[in-house]
């Protein structure tokens, strides 16, 4: 069920005629692995934007190539292999799925660069690079906590991986600062992008009682659900407020963007090496979507937590940070968890009265 | 609104895409055509269905649309399939492939876009009763249009001659041949009706379930059609069950996350389609004297002239 879309069709039609005088091969090229299509409004077209965003910035010295509905697992590698194939010498894989297929690929052409998305394994020629979504997450909680009039938050999670359990953890260190008694129903859809299982998972959680609805899925399902039943919600990867016009909160964007622009600079420079990237609210990899339909106290609050994180004086894991089980997590990082702990994290903090599935 | 008024409601949102395609299988495997291309006609009809409804302002024009659509795609099957005797499976199969990427292709411009979803009904006296009136009265009309085509395909397939024709292209037809009937019209006239039934179950999921159009929104919704149908044994009344069941598995496993049962959310999911399996094998057994599916199904039928 593979697509394969050409982006570069377009681009290399465009500069046809280029092609009798400098040649195509001039150009670095660049390909992208894609999980969802390019029109999923949501983690691969942020991840698109970016790479339109990168392609502007350098004109017609870059060709890109994309593939989309790219499954996770072992089948990727094949894609990722015939992009290293074709030629492009800089290979982005945007999905945490893709981590040992791109490895894998990565050792067979050791001429070729890779940067894998949300990952944590890398190699001389592989990079790996993400955002630090929970940083906006504890903004989200703060909200939730200030707007949810029965105390109850909704939460639609995708798969128990480190980055959705972090996610979980800071919208609840966030919103226990407002209401210490705050409670979380979590739903796992086990999938990123089922937007008619994401509009019954909202709906269960509203039957339930919950009133600010979160989601780490990718689709605006939710958003319209809650939308329609008068609750409020956060969006996911990009703006939704068109799905919720008097319904979303804000929403965390993924600015890709900056980072795509770096990495092909430092490729066309020669100076690209393997690094692990991880930037949030600071480098804007992270973005706020506007603070809409909250009263003003509340906006002010948000926009003066997304300073104080920015500026760095405030860590969402800032320790102590207790357990589920009461006691309080390792403190590897002095003052607060380190980027291995929040990296690697599969506990729920204390307050959340459930299970992380499997565990 | 009751928690288990409404959980019924989400049971039945969720379970009228899957019957409406199953139903539209049923009768093309009656027929004795195995068509694997529901979940690519599924597609092009959401994507043809919020196109036609986005641009009209009417959920019924979207709705024809997505049949018409369907009904394209199906025709697409036909000439493959029975005009040229080229393998169904493998023809299916590319068709779902072609469905994706054409409803990719046909909805790029919708994407982003939304519209008021299907209204749900409202009768007075009868949507206003306790506890039943919501259900019975109170969902969009494609709910109860599913049930009522259900009811009209048993009525056809069992009470009507045309009805016992159509199964007999589909049991044997050398036979049905040779006591003169066309073979290949009547399949084809099966497989249009598959897709648009499976047409309009596509169009059902951005005109009435999530009212926005994003490509791969079916999620592999036409597939579970497809494997209703052989739950179901091919009898219109088990598939009425098979929907309702996989519909009702799949909401309460959200409930019951919700609720916090301690069960990891990855076996919840897995449930629908355990439960699935588990009935498919108590049914097989139960069942004396072989199997039930069309005899002739899946097999190329080329006329001698």
């Amino acid at each position: 069920m593979k697509k394969i879309l050409i982006a570069a069709t377009a681009a290399m039609l465009a500069t046809g005629a280029g092609l009798f005088g400098a040649s195509a091969a001039d150009k670095l090229k660049v390909g992208f692995i894609y999980l969802g299509p390019v029109g999923d409004l949501g983690w691969t077209y942020q991840h698109d934007l970016g790479r339109l965003t990168m392609l502007k910035e350098f004109g017609d010295k870059v060709e890109t190539t994309f593939l989309e509905n790219v499954s996770e697992g072992p089948d990727s590698e094949r894609s990722i292999e015939q992009l290293a194939r074709a030629g492009n010498k800089l290979i982005f894989t945007t999905s945490f799925g893709y981590m040992e297929p791109t490895l894998k690929v990565a050792k067979k052409y050791p001429n070729v660069h890779f940067e894998h998305a949300t990952g944590y394994k890398r190699d001389k020629n592989m990079s790996t690079y993400s955002g630090r979504f929970y940083e906006g997450r504890y903004i989200q909680g703060i909200i939730a906590a200030k707007m949810s009039k029965a105390g109850v938050l909704g939460y639609i999670a995708s798969f128990p991986i480190p980055e959705v359990i972090s996610g979980i953890n800071a919208t609840m260190l966030g919103a226990q600062t407002i209401n210490p008694n705050i409670k979380v129903k979590i739903i796992w859809a086990n999938t990123w992008f089922d937007p008619g299982k994401e509009a019954d998972a909202a709906k269960a959680l509203i039957d339930q009682g919950a009133d600010v609805i979160m989601q780490h899925t990718d689709s605006p399902a939710p958003m319209q659900i809650a939308s329609e039943r008068g609750k409020l919600a956060f969006g996911q990867d990009s703006e939704m407020i068109k799905f919720g016009p008097k319904t979303q909160l804000t929403s965390i964007m993924d600015n890709w963007g900056p980072y795509y622009i770096e990495r092909v600079k430092a490729e066309l420079d020669g100076t690209w090496k393997s690094e692990d990237f991880w930037g949030g609210l600071k480098s804007k990899i992270v973005v706020m979507a506007p603070y809409t339909n909250m009263p003003d106290d509340v906006k002010k609050l948000a926009e003066e937590t997304e300073a104080a994180i920015t500026e760095g004086k405030l860590l969402p894991f800032k320790c102590p940070v207790i357990g589920q089980d009461g006691k309080e997590v390792e403190c590897k990082g002095g003052t607060h968890l380190d980027d291995g702990q929040v990296l690697g994290m599969n506990f729920y903090v204390k307050g959340i009265d459930d299970k992380i599935p499997g565990k | 609104m009751g928690l288990i008024e409404a959980i019924i409601l989400a049971v039945l949102a969720a379970s009228t895409p899957l019957l409406l395609a199953a139903t539209g299988e049923l009768v093309t495997e009656r027929a004795g055509v195995l068509n694997l291309g529901v979940e690519g006609m599924m597609i092009v009809g959401a994507a043809c269905g919020f196109g036609g409804a986005w641009l009209s302002g009417s959920i019924i024009i979207g709705a024809l649309c997505g049949i018409v659509a369907g009904v394209l795609m199906s025709l697409i099957f036909a000439l493959m399939a029975l005009g040229l005797a080229v393998n169904q499976v493998a023809t299916g199969l590319a068709l779902t492939i072609l469905g994706v990427g054409l409803s990719g292709l046909i909805g790029a411009r919708f994407v982003g876009e939304k519209i008021s979803p299907a209204p749900h009904l409202y009768i007075p006296g009868l949507t206003d009763i306790p506890l039943v009136g919501r259900i019975l009265f109170g969902e969009d009309a494609f709910v109860y249009l599913s049930l009522a085509l259900v009811a009209g395909v048993w009525f056809f397939l069992y009470r009507t001659r045309a009805g016992l024709i159509l199964r007999a292209a589909g049991d044997n037809h050398a036979s049905a041949h040779a006591l003169g009937y066309p073979v290949l019209r009547i399949r084809m006239f099966a497989v249009m009706f598959g897709g648009a039934c499976a047409g309009l179950a596509g169009a059902y999921l951005p005109l009435a379930y999530t009212p926005f159009f994003i490509p791969g929104m079916t999620a592999g919704r036409g597939w579970i059609a497809l494997a209703l149908v052989v739950f179901a044994s091919w009898l219109p009344g088990r598939l009425v069950i098979g929907a309702y069941l996989f519909g009702a598995v799949t909401i309460l496993q959200l409930h019951a996350q919700g609720w916090g049962v301690g069960v990891p959310s990855q076996l919840m999911s897995a449930l629908p389609y355990l439960a699935t399996v588990i009935v498919l094998v108590l049914i097989s057994r139960a069942r004396t004297g072989g199997s039930t599916a069309p005899a002739a199904l899946g097999t190329v039928f080329v006329p001698d002239r």
